[in-house]
């Protein structure tokens, strides 16, 4: 089993606080990793490092064994590796159907192309993914003027749309009503076992994440403090200490 | 009438008038020829502003620029610039009919090449800068260019330059460049018509509306960039060679350069007519040219403190424009609706009935 | 040009000459640059009418010297003139445009110095003028430099003045109370901070400095309805080179602009010291640029 992603050593101080310290993790491909640690563990500050969005201090990042941490952000994404954003990034004042055939993959985009309109096969499956997360009768809505949670669902299709090897998603299933969360893992699975896409999702939701993800990475103060499978994290003393804590021992005394 | 009858009326009556304007107001051929450069100010200010959020100060650099090579290549093909521009007024310099209609042609087409190529050198610098910054930047460059062309005596520094004298009637010559001015106009708009319908026109707006993510998705964002302002410096090339001709003369600051004045225009009109859309820079174009004839005529002395106030009232209550504020008030004319159908299947099942 | 480096190198004194007089304008610019980083900073309003309202408090300190009031007395008057002026400003234009798009602020800005340009014109005219205040000329060096007494007073002054406004900002109620919306206006507001009064104090602070800059201007150089934009621009420049909050920055800034003009202006001839200005912006953008690209960044 190839790695998608190798971190290997990286450090990432903002002013005198080091976010990320000597992280080491690998992200197997075409499973569900998840990354999860308390506030302030440094978990988006990897995320934004492996994405290209800051340079690191130091260490390496591997991408399919290609090194990338030098890598301009557009160039990253154009090998197939895309991160969502915790606040919901989209193209506000399209409408759903152009912010979806925007994010075609870029990477076969020319200068010729630019002048050409989108085939009509594009539009089709844009419109299949929009139906596959619900949004198909308002595809003709500006975007901006849809609900917090449609825009999330919306920005996920988007990623879809661009063929991504490796997905990151932050905070997937943050500001969602409880009740849409079980279809929003049900896609997310969805993804990683029809279209094969390897993701990478931080979560604070325990259930989530521990029903999703095949492995788990914890952060804590910038350092990894434990890795392993969900049972194995949530039996970790480490983890339960720094993180899970209260939760899971009033659990046991049920 | 269906929706594509009534455009296709729109385009043949709006060409029409724009034919017949000049033998039905003789008088006001000349102000109608600004207006043609006008619209072509807004149409090609909006690529960069309105469609990809680059709000741009210094377009007017390739006008001036234009002007200035276009008239080089015109005078420099049968004489020496510098004695020609050293010897004004001294001595008249003759040109032929043949001579003026070559050297015009030629500098028209120099002109816009030679912007294209301005536009993606300068784009190389200055596209790292965001917002403001690149608002200033580019004003700034605009400015020095102005100042650096009147102090070069090579082509007639602070004085300026005089343009070969058009081989014909006064009459001719104004339907001539009223009638070059109105092609390259429509030519624009065609072209910008035909660039937003592909996908040029999605990928300038994902960058106006979040660059970030456009650049994070894979977007070659710099060529986009590039290529809009190329396109826009072509066709602003070409105008500014086209109407140095028709004013006769070219003043660096005055006519090549008008930077705080014509530069900053560009960027009411397409406020006025709604940024980011096709006819919003022509409507907010011919509003603002007539407002601004208005004034000139019967506020004299305070013209300029009137359209200083409407940029105010502009900017801070009205920025979304006219095209804008139609759109916020019949949003199913621009498209912009719930679908009934749920899903693909039915809404085929929906139409096959 | 090249005869005007020889003469520099030749003679030295003229280098001192050059070096004096860009100080003294510069530390004008300096204030200028510093009353637009506090609206900057504060309001995220990036005022193109910096310049014209400099122009502006220097044509009220000239009018009054035509009256008869000395301008180094002016001075106190352009300031709350202006004071006033900002305040009025802010309550009718700048307030609605605090929170959107950094375009608007720029541009609105811009109408605004178009109107105060244009009406300065048509009150006073566009010839240049300048506030008679009757200093003796010192001169050194066998008479090789002269020093106007009257521009070193204004050095003094803007210093005196820098240094008020910087203690104002951190040590009076209201000067904490700036910084602290500056930080974060959701949280000043909710601890009982008035965001709106302390927005259009610290504008109207900002016109008042500029008044005061004027004044010194009008005394030390020339004022003019149409040089405004040419200050703002300078004041743009300092505060790119600079950074916002970097006070010694602005300083410094500010007085190696007024020293690049003053030579410039020697060396290429008068006719391209505005370029000097311009070209020195571009450079500065250009600089940040090459300097964000080195963390993958663009210049926002």
């Amino acid at each position: 089993m190839t790695e998608m992603i190798e971190v290997r050593g990286v450090s990432k101080a903002f002013g005198g606080i080091l976010a990320n310290d000597t992280i080491n993790l690998d992200v197997p491909e075409g499973r569900v990793t998840g990354l999860i640690g308390p506030n302030g563990s440094g978990k988006t500050t990897l995320f934004n490092s492996i994405v290209g969005y800051h340079p690191i201090d130091e260490g390496s990042i591997k991408f399919k064994g290609l090194e990338i941490s030098d890598m301009h952000v557009q160039e990253i994404a154009r090998l197939g590796l895309l991160r969502t954003f915790q606040q919901t990034r989209i193209y506000s004042k399209m409408n759903c159907v152009d912010n979806m055939l925007i994010s075609v993959p870029h990477r076969t985009e020319t200068y010729r192309t630019m002048f050409q309109e989108y085939p009509a096969e594009l539009t089709e499956k844009a419109e299949r993914l929009l139906e596959f997360v619900g949004l198909y009768s308002k595809r003709r809505l500006i975007s901006g003027d849809l609900s917090f949670g449609q825009q999330k669902l919306l920005e996920f299709a988007m990623a879809l749309m661009n063929e991504p090897k490796l997905l990151l998603l932050d905070e997937p299933t943050a500001g969602i009503n409880p009740t849409l969360i079980n279809g929003l893992i049900d896609r997310l699975q969805h993804a990683a076992t029809e279209l094969g896409v390897t993701l990478f999702v931080i979560e604070h939701n325990m259930p989530v994440i521990m029903n999703l993800a095949d492995n788990i990475f914890c952060l804590s103060n910038g350092k990894l403090l434990a890795h392993g499978t969900p049972n194995e994290i949530k039996n970790d003393e480490r983890v339960i200490n720094a993180y899970l804590g209260a939760h899971f021992e009033a659990e046991d005394e049920d | 009438m269906s929706l594509s009858q009534q455009k296709l009326l729109l385009y043949g009556g709006l060409l029409i008038a724009g034919i017949v304007a000049p033998f039905v107001f003789p008088n006001y051929t000349f102000q109608i020829t600004v207006l043609w450069v006008m619209i072509l100010f807004a149409l090609t200010w909006d690529i960069l502003g309105g469609q990809m959020g680059y709000n741009s100060l210094g377009n007017i650099f390739f006008f001036g620029a234009g002007m200035y090579v276009c008239a080089i290549v015109q005078i420099g093909l049968y004489y020496d610039v510098g004695q020609y521009t050293a010897s004004y007024g001294a001595v008249k310099v003759e040109f032929t009919s043949e001579q003026y209609y070559t050297g015009l042609f030629l500098g028209i087409a120099a002109a816009g090449l030679s912007s294209v190529v301005f536009a993606v050198i300068f784009g190389w610098v200055v596209f790292g800068l965001r917002g403001p910054y690149f608002a200033i930047g580019t004003l700034g460059f605009t400015l020095a260019a102005g100042e650096l062309v009147g102090a070069w005596e090579y082509v007639g520094g602070g004085g300026g330059i005089a343009l070969p004298v058009y081989p014909g009637e006064p009459d001719d010559r104004s339907l001539f460049f009223y009638t070059i001015s109105f092609v390259l106009a429509i030519s624009t708009f065609a072209f910008l018509r035909w660039l937003y319908s592909g996908r040029f026109g999605l990928a300038a707006n994902a960058i106006r509306d979040d660059e970030e993510k456009a650049e994070g998705m894979g977007i070659h964002t710099m060529r986009y960039k590039t290529v809009g302002w190329a396109i826009a410096a072509f066709f602003l090339g070409m105008s500014g060679a086209v109407f140095g001709n028709m004013i006769g003369f070219i003043e660096p600051l005055e006519v090549a350069f008008p930077t705080v004045t014509f530069g900053i225009f560009m960027v009411i009109m397409c406020l006025l007519g709604g940024k980011g859309t096709l006819w919003g820079p022509v409507v907010g174009a011919t509003l603002f040219h007539t407002f601004k004839e208005v004034t000139w005529t019967y506020l004299l002395g305070w013209q300029w403190v009137a359209l200083g106030a409407l940029i105010i009232i502009l900017v801070v209550f009205f920025q979304q424009g006219i095209m804008g504020w139609a759109q916020d008030k019949w949003p199913e004319r621009f498209g912009i609706a719930v679908e009934r159908a749920d899903t693909a299947e039915v809404a085929d099942q929906e139409a096959a009935q | 040009m090249l005869d005007n480096i020889s003469l520099l190198i030749q003679a030295p004194l003229l280098n001192v000459q050059l070096l004096l007089d860009g100080l003294f304008v510069g530390s004008i610019f300096a204030l200028a640059a510093y009353g637009l980083a506090l609206v900057w900073g504060v309001m995220n309003v990036k005022n193109l009418a910096q310049g014209d309202f400099v122009m502006m408090g220097g044509y009220i300190a000239w009018l009054l010297s035509t009256w008869g009031l000395h301008p180094i007395f002016g001075l106190p008057v352009a300031m709350v003139i202006m004071f006033g002026f900002g305040w009025v400003v802010y309550i009718t234009i700048i307030c609605r445009i605090i929170n959107r798009d950094l375009f608007t602020s720029l541009l609105a800005t811009f109408g605004l110095a178009l109107v105060i340009s244009q009406l300065l014109n048509l009150a006073f005219g566009p010839e240049v003028q300048v506030a008679i205040s009757g200093f003796a000329i010192n001169s050194f060096f066998d008479g090789m430099v002269t020093v106007a007494n009257i521009k070193f007073i204004a050095l003094v002054l803007a210093s005196i003045l820098a240094a008020m406004v910087v203690s104002f900002m951190k040590l009076s109620r209201m000067g904490q109370a700036i910084r602290a919306t500056a930080q974060d206006p959701r949280a000043a507001k909710v601890m009982g901070i008035d965001t709106e009064r302390i927005y259009a104090f610290t504008f109207a602070l900002n016109a008042a400095i500029c008044g005061a800059a004027g004044a010194l201007i009008s005394m030390i150089w020339v004022i003019q309805p149409f040089f405004g934009i040419a200050y703002s621009i300078r004041a743009f420049v300092i505060v790119t080179a600079a950074g916002l909050g970097n006070l010694p920055g602005v300083i410094i800034a500010g007085l190696g602009l007024g020293g690049a003009e003053l030579y410039a202006g020697f060396v290429f001839g008068a006719e391209l010291q505005q370029f000097t200005v311009v070209g020195l912006l571009v450079a500065v953008l250009v600089w940040r640029q090459i300097q964000q690209r080195r963390h993958r960044q663009a210049v926002q």
